[in-house]
């Protein structure tokens, strides 16, 4: 499968009378973007605005966040299964506003949401500082449940990028990059002499607010499969989850997932990027036991000499990444793991819920019980109502000065497990 | 400011008196710097000085501790020095424990902030690293350049009080602390690179090494149930409505204890969860689906079970630190076991 993907830089984002997008300014259609939301019934208001990199903005309590893509070429369209029919997508040529994102943002089920500030120290730890963020601010209906609102704020979410990666269709990108992925048999003919390389990506799939839908199923309700890694860069795999909002993928880390862009980057030189494997992380043991043996399984039958494992979330998960990494192990293929600590705030903590000897290449994204103090920032999109019942904050965390005392948990992305930062710890 | 004074802790042989035959002689204060001392001093420029120099064999610290560590005390008393430096001791080992014994008695009685430096297969590193920093080195004195340039730095912002970095940015031991940085490449670079190298059979280092993972074996099964006197315990973070303690959604830093004499059931009006790493639903609209009161209260009625026990215990394992879990288990362990308890049913999510 072969996949173009145009990069077009997004340099600004401005309100406008009309929508398009010219010499990297993305301009927005509010209106037309507000009634779009509102055809969806469940949604009793939405507010747009706007959060650009280096501004005293704070958005909290973050839902997802989405890179605005648009399928230019070749089958399917973006976000298959879920905004359009399902048709595999993964080959033609797809448009990306790159430096652009949607952010949700919104009351959903009280505690649970995370924290975006576009300047200050907090700027530091999430990635979406630096883009120019479409910020929607959703109510819902009286006496919608939790499921339906969570439900409705996603599928906004993804409508909202694909309304904006349509404005890039026609326009001419900055940087065009080629990813192949060939078919087994292809590929060892074609790489003999390179290491066989695949990626596990482990997705969340606990429930409401933990979940991970992939070409519109409920990853929870399936077995591990396997997926060509340009079909995620299509946004095969979208996220329905964002606690606690530092350890989970929201759909942009899905679509920019940089295991993959690492893996591809390293194809044909130092390895063979065979397959991509994709599993998930539910809550029961006879669940875990079953995925688990069957990414072993995958692996073996896929002939691979090492796999990246990629965890989301932490704690229960982390007894899926060891099952994971100690079966796969077991079957002699090599493997590093990606996972995240809770070694509590001082650091002095066992940072892992469960651990295994063949687990011994690791890398951190980082210890997320680390405290920072966030500066008072001018503006707030969404409410600081939540703030210290999100995961990471805790009781009279607001401090009167209008700093905020969290753990790095609550901050979105700030210890991504696919190593999407640079964030670690020793 | 001036130089900060610095006072640096040698062995006979690296002060030039000589090898095993002379690691008897007694500590001695000199003045100035020698052997290391003078890499450090041209490391140290214009910001420190080693102004004196403790000289000990290294036979006499390890066989006559005490008086060594007290001549030694008062030899650092005297001359009041803003930092205490002690070898690199590299790979030897009775150098290696008496540079990091003598470091940490400095640091502990006299509040000096010090900093020592050895290879770490030296025996000084396990006794001490949790409570010092200990630069890492090579095996031997060829490492001595390689040494200085990291306990230069490090010693100076020991000396200024300043924020030290992950072991991986300042060159020491890991203390058993995690500390946070910011690598140069991302993490999927980084795992990338470690597969290739543990693919091909070569070093790699693990960013974090797996720990002796704690598991604990059941108890032996409880004789007669019938009589017995049974508690819940949860992480599951069932609390009495409105979460009057405010136990949080993630990392905790508390647990809850509740009476729940009388109550036969918990309902959506009485009980709720505060848990945030799952979804919260169908604790909200019915708490005894991670806390079988109900149950219980009709096991006991039947004679099933001998009582439950008036109180339960519970807080949020979302996060929390194993280490902040077992402090809180300790606690009201003892209070079950006070409490004439027998059995606890443990309930997570």
């Amino acid at each position: 499968m072969k996949l173009e993907v145009g990069y077009i830089d997004i340099t600004d984002i401005q309100f406008s009378d009309k929508a398009s997008l010219q010499d990297g300014v993305l301009y927005v259609d509010r209106d037309a973007i507000t009634a779009m939301i509102l055809e969806d019934e469940r949604i009793r208001a939405v507010e747009l605005d706007i959060a650009k990199p280096g501004e005293s903005v704070r958005i909290t309590p973050v839902k997802d966040v989405i890179e605005p893509r648009v399928k230019v070429e070749g089958p399917g369209e973006i976000f298959p299964g879920v905004l359009s029919k399902v048709q595999t997508v993964g080959s033609g040529r797809t448009h990306v506003l790159r430096g652009a994102a949607v952010v949700t943002t919104g009351k959903i089920v009280g505690f649970q949401e995370g924290i975006i500030d576009m300047t200050g120290l907090g700027a530091e730890y999430t990635p979406f500082s630096k883009t120019f963020n479409l910020v929607a601010n959703f109510t819902p209906v009286d006496g919608l449940t939790a499921h339906d609102y969570e439900n409705a704020l996603r599928l906004a979410g993804l409508k909202m990028a694909k309304a904006l990666g349509e404005l890039g269709r026609e326009v001419e990108p900055n940087e065009v990059k080629t990813y192949e992925h060939l078919p087994v048999m292809q590929g060892a003919e074609k790489y003999p002499e390179l290491p066989r390389v695949g990626y596990v990506q482990m997705l969340q799939s606990q429930g409401l607010m933990h979940d991970t839908y992939v070409y519109g199923v409920d990853m929870k309700q399936s077995l591990t499969t396997m997926i060509s890694p340009t079909e995620v860069l299509d946004g095969a795999i979208i996220s329905g989850n964002c606690v606690s909002a530092c350890d989970k993928n929201t759909t942009y880390h899905h679509l920019n997932n940089p295991v993959i862009h690492d893996l591809f980057e390293a194809h044909g030189k130092t390895l063979n990027f065979a397959a991509m494997i994709i599993t998930n992380e539910n809550v029961y043991l006879a669940d875990k036991e079953r995925s688990s043996d069957w990414t072993a399984k995958l692996v073996e039958y896929l002939d691979l000499d090492g796999v990246i494992i990629s965890q989301e979330g932490f704690g229960n998960p982390d007894t899926d990444l060891i099952m994971n990494c100690k079966k796969i192990e077991a079957v002699g293929t090599r493997t590093v793991i990606i996972t995240d600590e809770y070694a509590g705030r001082d650091g002095t903590s066992q940072s892992l819920a469960d651990a295994d000897a063949s687990a011994d290449a690791v890398v951190t994204g980082g210890n997320a019980n680390q405290v920072v103090v966030l500066p008072k920032l001018d503006k707030v999109i969404g409410t600081l109502d939540y703030v210290d019942k999100i995961a990471g904050g805790f009781e009279n965390n607001l401090q009167e000065d209008g700093s905020i005392v969290v753990e790095l948990q609550a901050i979105t992305g700030a210890t991504n497990e696919l190593g999407f930062n640079r964030l670690s710890a020793r | 400011m001036g130089k900060l004074k610095v006072l640096h802790y040698i062995n006979q042989f690296y002060a030039g008196i000589g090898g095993e035959e002379m690691a008897d002689v007694a500590p001695e204060l000199r003045e100035g710097a020698m052997g290391p001392g003078l890499a450090f001093n041209s490391g140290y420029g214009d910001e420190a000085e080693i102004t004196h120099t403790i000289v000990c064999g290294d036979s006499f610290f390890n066989e006559r501790l005490d008086e060594a560590k007290e001549l030694i005390l008062d030899m650092v008393k005297s001359v009041k020095p803003d930092l205490f430096v002690a070898g690199p001791a590299f790979n030897a080992g009775r150098y290696g424990v008496a540079c990091a014994t003598i470091a940490y008695e400095v640091l502990s009685q006299l509040g000096i902030p010090v900093l020592t430096g050895m290879y770490e297969e030296n025996p000084g590193v396990d006794m001490f690293r949790d409570k010092l920093y200990i630069v890492a080195t090579r095996n031997s004195a060829a490492g001595m350049r390689d040494a200085v340039s990291k306990m230069v730095p490090l010693s100076l912002k020991l000396a200024r009080g300043e924020t030290i970095g992950a072991s991986a940015e300042e060159g020491y031991h890991p203390t058993g602390v995690r500390v946070n940085f910011f690598e140069k490449e991302r993490g999927s670079k980084r795992a990338v690179k470690m597969l290739l190298k543990k693919m091909a059979g070569k070093p790699f280092t693990t960013e974090f090494p797996m720990p002796d993972f704690d598991r604990v074996p059941p108890n032996p099964a409880v004789k007669d149930i019938t009589k017995a006197t049974v508690a819940l315990v949860t992480s599951g973070g069932i609390v009495p409505k409105g979460n009057p303690d405010r136990i949080e959604s993630s990392s905790a830093s508390k647990y809850g204890e509740y009476d729940i004499t009388g109550v036969m059931d918990l309902t959506a009006e009485t009980y709720e969860t505060a848990h945030g790493g799952y979804d919260p639903l169908y604790a909200n609209q019915d708490a005894d689906r991670v806390l079988p009161v109900d149950i219980l209260r009709e096991f006991e009625a039947q004679g099933k079970i001998g009582k439950l026990h008036n109180k339960f215990y519970t807080t949020v394992g979302n996060g929390t630190a194993v280490k902040s879990s077992k402090v809180f288990a300790e606690e009201f362990s003892r209070k079950l076991v006070n409490d004439g308890v027998d059995v606890v049913i443990l309930t997570s999510t």
